[in-house]
């Protein structure tokens, strides 16, 4: 086996009450670019954090290029010719490229002589990137090439992609693609997590599969259908999305060319926006994180006011009112930062409570605060929700993630809204909780209101939309329903083709 | 009034502002906001004003005024680093503390002189006509101040440690993640800005006034604080801030030995309406510049 790279033998992870890695077992080539496969909460990050040296393993070994390998750091990892980037980068934004590329290295060259070895990386490996750039100017794709490059100066012998793709636009992934394909016949074994199958099938030679902590097996991607793979990924069968009547109800929210600048130097502006949303029917807004979602929000909320003429609310121009206005109307929203926008992180949820609730569910009479009935309406919501918490006078920060993402929805749903503007509502929620908060939109729904579901998640949307549409740089792709929806449609509506009849012409 | 003079006092008023204020300006760019500058300023005087003294020697006093602060700076750099207590409060507690101690250590020296501190004589330099006597008489502390202004712009710009100081105050969890000690190397600015605080301060004691009164130092410290922000985190901008508050001092003295009509109070107050006024200035451009974790406490959680 002497191309063998990395051998990973009986690795076992445990945490108190969940086994996060449970006996695993696979082999990197070298040369070799290997998916590991799971769904979220599948054990793959527990899994590298092992290789990188950033979590130490219960019981099990590792043989690198055979030697035994047990790293305690991470710059034992990076020493042993392993790197790593990460899905959350660790990039200083005030810096510029070189000065964060030095900081992450061991032992950083001169900066002239750092910054030419970047525009040669860069040059040699279809990343184009300019060493003098401030880091808070560079999209999401720019910044990855940074850590790619921060990476590929160390001369690796292992790379390590955490979802690579998930803040990447088409384009951005292609040129990923070629530069990973560049590595890899340079003999660099790379090891790519993901859990987007035709990506993989694309690009991976192999495939290791993880669920529930367990290696359930591995396969030639290319040799085997997405179907096929998803199924081990879920152990069941795995359900399309089926199709649902369009809500046939009154329009009740409604935007006219609703265009606004960027709200500061890193935001995006929003482009001539228009939709339309009926009573009964969800809709959902995709598109890759940073293209506008949350100025969106933001202008229907009411926290940012839109130019008169641009908003309607049931027929009436609510462009200029602010979010107590809209709050009163029954045009309620949800952000997507839990702590410091949809809840105060110090603040018990009973007060969170009331600051959104307090007009609605009348919790203040006469300039007080009823206390009774905050407390009774935090209770509902906890109790409606299964929000796991000691009781409603805890502190919203000392919830976990999924916790206060059920309170910080339920709170809204709980005030019968006509209108609900969510902005990512399962983010970082296991699954349970996040199956609890979709089934409660559709409720929601079902009983009238109109949804606007802002989410990264494309398969959220599939399961709970009725119609779907794309944001791109701050534009809007016109809505289609999801019945007449495919995985090439919505990607090319992502990627800003928003001329949808050159797809149907070639479909 | 003599140009040559100006100049010259303006110098000498500027260089206390300075000091404080490149100091301060290391620390928060490691992203600590220490509103102590006054406390930590006049310790220094104090502090530097009896070793000097005491000791018969300026350069002691300085350096013992250092020392003195620097200790000082790190009681804050505790409570703010490792027990986590807020920042700004703590900051306006130390300035307390500092005027509190400054003026029990200094009962016994008022009314003292402190022995001078000799000007330079720099051959050359010193010898061209009006030019000579304007920049180059006068003592080391001066040029010290101004050394260090170089020092820490090629000090941020150009070094390793001054790109990880800068780091941690941009992103201190990235830093963290990163491998690098954001408390210890906080700890090492909050010092530094300590340091420079008490030469500043004992500038004031040993050289401009020259002698010990409570409460001398009388907001110099403030205006050092308000003189970073002008900046917006650029030596550069520090040494312009300082020498143009310097220079607005000398001005209305000499408006009020010369006479004017206007009030006194008037004249007295106008240095610092002009730094709000610039600062006011400064806001409504929008260009800060601020370290991103100015003032946010840092707790390692892995």
């Amino acid at each position: 086996m002497a191309d063998t790279l990395l051998s990973i033998r009986g690795l076992t992870k445990a945490y108190p009450g969940v086994v996060a890695n449970d006996d695993v077992s696979f082999e990197i080539q070298k040369g070799e670019i290997h998916a590991l496969l799971g769904e979220n909460g599948a054990g793959k990050s527990t899994l590298v954090k092992m290789i990188f040296g950033l979590v130490k393993p219960d019981r099990g070994e590792m043989v690198l290029d055979g030697g035994a390998y047990a790293p305690a750091k991470p710059s034992d990892a990076r020493r042993a010719g392993v790197a790593m980037v990460f899905q959350h980068f660790s990039l200083f934004e005030a810096l510029d490229v070189a000065e964060n590329v030095a900081l992450g290295m061991e032992n950083p060259p001169k900066p002239r002589d750092l910054a030419r070895q970047i525009r040669e990386v860069s040059e040699t490996y279809g990343l184009p990137l300019d060493p003098s750039r401030t880091v808070g100017t560079l999209s999401a794709g720019e910044r990855q090439r940074v850590e790619i490059i921060r990476c590929l100066l160390q001369n690796p012998r292992l790379l390590i992609m955490d979802e690579p793709t998930s803040v990447l636009t088409p384009q951005e992934v292609e040129i990923l693609f070629e530069t990973l394909r560049k590595l890899k016949s340079e003999g660099t074994s790379i090891l790519y997590i993901s859990h987007k199958l035709e990506e993989i099938r694309t690009l991976c030679d192999e495939a290791t599969i993880l669920r529930l902590g367990k290696n359930v097996g591995t396969c030639t991607p290319r040799e085997v259908t997405a179907r096929q793979m998803a199924e081990m990924m879920v152990g069941a069968s795995f359900a399309t999305p089926e199709a649902r009547a369009t809500g046939t109800g009154e329009v009740l929210l409604k935007c006219d060319a609703l265009s606004m600048p960027a709200p500061g130097a890193f935001g995006t502006p929003l482009r001539e926006i228009s939709l339309e949303v009926r009573a009964g029917e969800v809709l959902g807004i995709g598109g890759v994180a940073g293209n506008g979602q949350d100025e969106l929000l933001m202008a229907l909320s009411g926290e940012r006011l839109a130019p008169k003429g641009s908003i309607f609310f049931k027929g009436e121009d609510i462009s200029r009112a602010g979010p107590v206005a809209r709050r009163d109307a029954g045009l309620l929203s949800g952000p997507e930062e839990r702590l410091g926008h949809a809840a105060a992180p110090n603040m018990s949820l009973t007060e969170n409570g009331v600051l959104t609730a307090a007009r609605r569910k009348a919790l203040v009479s006469n300039g007080f605060i009823d206390w009774g009935k905050a407390t009774g309406f935090a209770e509902e919501v906890i109790k409606r929700f299964d929000v796991r918490t000691p009781g409603p006078g805890t502190a919203a920060r000392a919830l976990s993630g999924g916790n206060l993402q059920k309170y910080v929805v339920g709170r809204e749903i709980q005030q019968d809204p006509d209108v609900f503007v969510v902005n990512q509502p399962t983010w970082g929620v296991d699954a349970a909780a996040a199956a609890a908060i979709r089934q409660a939109l559709l409720d929601l729904a079902a009983k009238g209101a109109a949804i606007i579901c802002i989410s990264q998640d494309l398969d959220e949307l599939m399961e709970i939309s009725d119609r779907f549409g794309a944001l791109n740089e701050g534009r809007l792709s016109p809505t289609r329903a999801v019945s007449e929806l495919d995985i090439e449609k919505i990607g090319l509506m992502m990627g800003g083709a928003h001329d949808m009849e050159v797809a149907h012409v070639d479909g | 009034m003599d140009p040559v003079l100006l100049v010259a006092s303006i110098m000498v008023s500027a260089t206390p502002i300075l000091l404080a204020a490149i100091g301060e300006l290391v620390t928060e760019k490691s992203g600590v906001l220490n509103l102590g500058v006054e406390g930590m300023m006049i310790t220094g005087a104090v502090m530097g004003f009896a070793i000097a003294v005491s000791s018969g020697s300026p350069l002691l006093g300085f350096l013992g005024a250092a020392v003195a602060s620097a200790v000082l700076s790190l009681s804050f750099g505790f409570l703010t680093q490792y027990l986590l207590s807020n920042q700004v409060a703590t900051g306006l507690g130390l300035t307390l503390v500092g005027l509190g101690l400054s003026a029990l250590i200094g009962s016994n020296y008022e009314g003292q002189r402190a022995p001078s501190l000799p000007k330079l004589d720099i051959p050359v330099l010193g010898d061209i006509p009006l030019l000579g006597r304007m920049l180059f008489a006068h003592d080391f502390v001066v040029y010290l101040s101004l050394a260090l202004v170089v020092a820490v712009w090629a000090f941020l710009k150009y070094t390793r440690a001054g790109l990880i100081l800068r780091a941690v105050g941009e992103d201190h969890e990235s830093a963290h993640a990163l491998g690098y000690k954001v408390v210890r190397v906080r700890m090492a600015a909050i010092a530094f800005g300590g340091a420079c605080a008490g030469l500043g301060g004992a500038y004031v004691s040993l050289v401009r006034v020259p002698q010990w009164t409570e409460g001398m130092t009388a907001g110099a410290g403030w205006i050092a604080l308000a003189i970073v922000v002008f900046s917006s985190w650029r030596p550069l901008g520090v040494l312009i801030g300082a020498y143009l508050f310097g220079g607005v001092t000398v001005i209305q003295l000499n408006l009020q030995a010369a006479g004017t009509t206007v009030p006194v109070e008037l004249l007295s107050m106008s240095p610092y309406l002009i730094t709000i006024l610039v600062l006011v200035v400064i806001s409504a451009r929008g260009a800060h510049g601020a370290p991103a974790s100015l003032g946010r406490p840092f707790h390692a959680t892995s």
